[in-house]
């Protein structure tokens, strides 16, 4: 554990490899639950597509009333939503060619 | 009983912790702010506390509508980080954190700038604790940074503080926000109100000084971790709505904030970290409430701080429970844990629900306040920046913190539930997030201002546009994932604002270690030998000296221009004239009465030139 001297523990508090905090693992027979079956998930997917097309229909059963004129567009909000999360995963992805070092960058 | 502080009971109690043991000792600890609640309520809106010190006024305590929102939810926060913390046995860390929560309401419950400096220490001091406490390795450098930070943020405070008064004459914490509504209009003689601005900017964790927060916070114990999230930022907030309502440039600040961290967060695998991030993210929110500073847009400012104290303290709870079961928290290395921590998962699906803003969760009544008060102030591209910005925490916080923890790969770990007390406090927090959530007059009632009628969330347009985006912002995830282009969770760091800083010092530690020391070695060496050595040399025989100088330049003049006979005979000459000067005796030591009489004529010199 710690150096006598030293003020604080040097070791994790929290050690995986010490019996007591091991952390209990998958044992055969383990089964999927409903939400790691591949059906649902495709259900879950399917389910999302038609949701945003009905989202999209929205748009025609209520009025309006806009603070500025690009509310207007039919379905704006989904459209926005989507792009918008499109461009920042793909500037998220260019940002990690810049930022990205190994874990142990910083150590020393 | 209407006499006593709230934050000083939460203060008192705190240092008590230790005398209690076992069962007890929750009890008690539970029960601070439980009575420190009860004394809050006993003040009405407009109550004050003051104490006379030193010819000062000090405010102890300044209850009115914009203070007391904080300081319920801090005392919220506060009985839930303790019910949180129950089973931890570390005493240390419950006094820090009953001391950091008292010191949080001390600040927002100040009514001048002395006591408001006095708790913005103390809650650097006591929280840096909360870090210290995981006792990791990396631990002591994530806590110097954050105190590094915090103590700048201090002494930029009392700098600011100081030079105020100056200009002022007063110690009271009002609105401070220039006539014009611009920082820049300040004259040089209004440096105190910048530093000021500063300090509460650092603590608020704006761009480029936001580092603290995330190297800080994800190095901290998973219990301190819900108390750091809620109160050192959320009372920066207040302090910038209670100084500097309506300050342009807190628009833009906030609205940067809202916007950068989520690329950040999308590619961050330490999901606390990207909780962190997410939290700037929020703030952004706040701070252009503040800047817009309309009544509606501080409505806004302090109902999202409300929730956001809740909510983010939620997903905290929840991401530390996962912590504190598998002894994990990067998304690589997690995945499929709703199976034996169904509990868990689910109070994190509501913390992230809420933080998504879905109608019937909190922050789908507190976001849109904001958003409506830029959109009537004409701010269109701030508009459409933070409805970016809002999409965006859909994506990151909602869904990918409970996707890669709870559900995507299964990692194989079959962790236990969170214990009884986590889920507890965990339980209360998301009750609360769908409370409000769905009765927002539960939270609009303790606003600083009435809200208008426009303004309320539940209206059809509201409910459909907030569903669409949300669902627009999921589609790409899904459609991301499936078409193999969502980035992966990789083990790795990311480099951000701190990187400046940081190169920077290390560049002044080199500098300070090569040419400056080395040049600073020859300046000390010729001060303290090599001048007084020659000193010594001179006055021990002057005359004597002054030929042996003579003697060593002919020398040379000679080497380098006559002939070998000159060389020669200059040679002899310095041998016979250091022969005379060693045969000197050691200095003439001269009677005090000649340095009196030369002391007392260089003085007199100096007055002359000095007078005329």
């Amino acid at each position: 554990m710690s150096h006598p001297h030293s003020p604080m523990p040097t070791e994790p508090v929290f050690n995986p490899e010490d019996p007591e905090n091991r952390v209990p693992i998958k044992e055969p027979g383990d089964e999927p639950t409903w939400f790691q079956r591949r059906p649902n998930i495709l259900k879950i997917i399917i389910g999302l597509y038609v949701a945003a097309g009905l989202v999209v229909l929205l748009d025609a059963v209520y009025t309006k009333h806009v603070h500025f004129p690009v509310e207007y567009i039919f379905g704006f909000y989904v459209f926005y939503g989507f792009v918008g999360c499109v461009i920042l995963v793909l500037v998220a992805k260019l940002l990690r060619l810049g930022v990205m070092r190994p874990e142990d960058y910083w150590d020393e | 009983m209407s006499s006593l502080l709230p934050h000083g009971l939460l203060l008192a109690g705190a240092l008590l912790v230790p005398f209690f043991k076992g069962k007890l000792r929750a009890a008690y600890m539970l029960a601070i702010p439980v009575a420190s609640f009860f004394l809050l309520i006993q003040h009405d809106s407009g109550s004050h506390l003051q104490v006379e010190i030193f010819g000062q006024t000090l405010t102890f305590l300044r209850v009115d509508k914009l203070s007391l929102v904080f300081g319920y939810v801090f005392h919220i926060a506060t009985f839930l980080g303790v019910l949180y913390s129950l089973h931890v046995k570390d005493t240390i860390q419950h006094v820090a954190a009953l001391a950091y929560a008292g010191t949080a309401i001390g600040a927002v419950f100040a009514g001048d700038l002395i006591t408001f400096f006095l708790m913005w220490e103390g809650m650097a001091v006591t929280s840096v604790v909360l870090v210290l406490a995981r006792r990791q390795r990396t631990s002591i450098r994530s806590a110097m940074h954050y105190l590094l930070l915090q103590i700048v943020s201090g002494l930029l405070l009392l700098f600011g503080i100081i030079l105020h008064y100056q200009a002022t004459g007063s110690f009271a914490f009002d609105v401070m926000t220039p006539e014009s509504g611009s920082i820049f209009s300040l004259g040089f003689d209004q440096a105190g109100t910048w530093c000021i601005f500063l300090a509460l900017g650092i603590k608020c964790g704006w761009p480029l000084v936001h580092n603290w927060i995330t190297d800080g916070y994800p190095a901290a114990t998973p219990t301190g971790a819900i108390f750091l999230s809620a109160l050192t930022t959320k009372c920066a907030v207040y302090a910038l709505a209670r100084g500097f309502p309506g300050t342009e440039e807190l628009i833009w600040i906030g609205t940067t904030m809202a916007v950068f961290p989520i690329f950040y967060a999308v590619i961050e695998n330490d999901l606390r970290r990207v909780l962190c991030y997410s939290m700037i993210n929020q703030i952004g929110f706040m701070v252009v409430g503040v800047g817009i500073g309309s009544e509606l847009a501080l409505n806004g400012t302090c109902a999202h701080a409300f929730c956001d104290v809740i909510f983010k303290g939620l997903l905290f709870m929840s991401m530390g429970a996962v912590l504190f079961r598998t002894g994990r928290i990067n998304g690589s290395d997690l995945g499929g844990l709703h199976k034996t921590m169904p509990w868990t998962a689910t109070f994190c699906c509501i913390g992230a629900a809420s933080i998504s803003a879905f109608p019937l969760f909190s922050a789908f009544v507190s976001k849109s306040l904001i958003m409506i008060a830029a959109a009537e102030a004409g701010y269109q591209v701030v508009w459409l920046l933070l409805l970016f910005a809002a999409a965006g925490v859909f994506h990151h916080a909602g869904i990918k913190i409970p996707f890669f923890a709870f559900f995507g790969h299964d990692s194989g770990l079959r962790p236990k539930e969170a214990p009884r007390n986590m889920l507890a406090a965990m339980g209360l927090a998301a009750g609360a997030c769908i409370a409000i959530g769905s009765f927002p007059m539960l939270l609009y009632q303790h606003l600083p201002y009435a809200v208008p009628e426009h303004a309320m969330p539940y209206t059809t347009a509201h409910v459909i546009q907030q569903l669409q985006l949300l669902i627009g912002s999921a589609l790409a995830f899904v459609s991301l994932m499936l078409l193999r282009i969502y980035p992966p969770e990789l083990h790795s760091v990311n480099l951000d604002g701190d990187w400046f800083y940081r190169k920077a010092t290390r560049g002044f530690v080199r500098f300070v270690e090569g040419p400056l020391m080395s040049t600073f070695g020859l300046l000390s060496r010729t001060a303290h030998e090599t001048i007084p050595r020659a000193m010594q040399h001179f006055i021990r025989n002057p005359a004597a000296a002054m030929r042996l100088a003579y003697d060593r330049f002919q020398l040379g003049w000679a080497g380098a221009f006559r002939s070998m006979d000159a060389i020669d005979r200059a040679q002899v000459r310095l041998k016979q004239d250091q022969g005379r000067y060693e045969e000197a005796k050691v200095g003439r030591v001269w009677p005090i009465g000649t340095i009196v009489l030369y002391s007392a004529i260089a003085f007199v010199i100096f007055l002359l030139v000095y007078l005329f």
